[in-house]
């Protein structure tokens, strides 16, 4: 299946890249998704993920075209 | 209710009054206006910072701020709602966001606000980028606001 991914603010510099299209096996979890997007890197304690926009844990399961973001703590207001 | 995020300058107290002069349901009905206005200091954590860039998600930030808003209405008995949050560059004294309520008494307009923007600074998803002499940092958390 293919997801489309989402890197922000700082793990976007990190990473070097806003974003990929993953294409990965039939049964995965966001996290599994952060392995390949971000080529194997341990994910930091403080992501937070959201699936199709609406947050979500990192063992939580995606489906083919599903959006999947991965970004640190919020900072706004 | 009305949700933006903005690019450009924001001037809170022209927003409020404009919004609340085109939205006729609250003339005599709103006995209570409570708004919150936050705007970009000088100084973070004892440095200088001299510009600040705001990144948000498009598309979640404006739903997530739209299910605040909602959940706010069901658990205060409001009338009206306005959020505004600036993204881009910004520089000190720049307002950053506005929360307005409205509603027939005071409680829950003064309850709603306040839970709004304490709600928007934990979860809606925005990040800052500070512009110190030194270069550039993220902001890694926001400050506790009860």
């Amino acid at each position: 299946m293919t997801v489309a991914v989402k890197f922000f603010a700082s793990l976007k510099e990190q990473l070097g890249c806003d974003g990929a299209t993953v294409e990965i096996g039939e049964v995965a979890t966001a996290a599994d998704v952060w392995l390949q997007a971000s080529g194997g890197k341990a994910m930091p304690g403080n992501v937070l993920v959201a699936i199709n926009m609406e947050y979500s844990g990192q063992n939580a399961t995606v489906h083919d075209g599903d959006e999947v973001a991965f970004f640190p703590p919020v900072t706004g207001g | 209710m009305k949700i933006e995020v903005r690019a450009a300058a924001l001037d809170p107290w022209r927003e409020v009054a404009d919004y609340e002069q085109a939205q006729t349901a609250l003339h005599g009905a709103a006995g209570a206006a409570a708004v919150f206005v936050g705007s970009m200091r000088d100084l973070n954590e004892g440095d200088a910072i001299s510009a600040m860039t705001l990144e948000h998600y498009p598309g979640m930030t404006e739903k997530h701020l739209a299910k605040i808003c909602t959940a706010a209405a069901d658990r205060w008995d409001l009338l009206d709602t306005l959020v505004v949050h600036r993204v881009g560059e910004l520089h000190p004294a720049d307002p950053i966001v506005l929360v307005a309520v409205w509603s027939a008494h005071r409680k829950d307009a003064f309850e709603a606000c306040r839970h709004i923007m304490e709600d928007l600074k934990s979860n809606a998803p925005f990040w800052k980028k500070e512009q110190l002499q030194s270069g550039h940092r993220w902001v890694e958390k926001n400050t506790a606001g009860y």
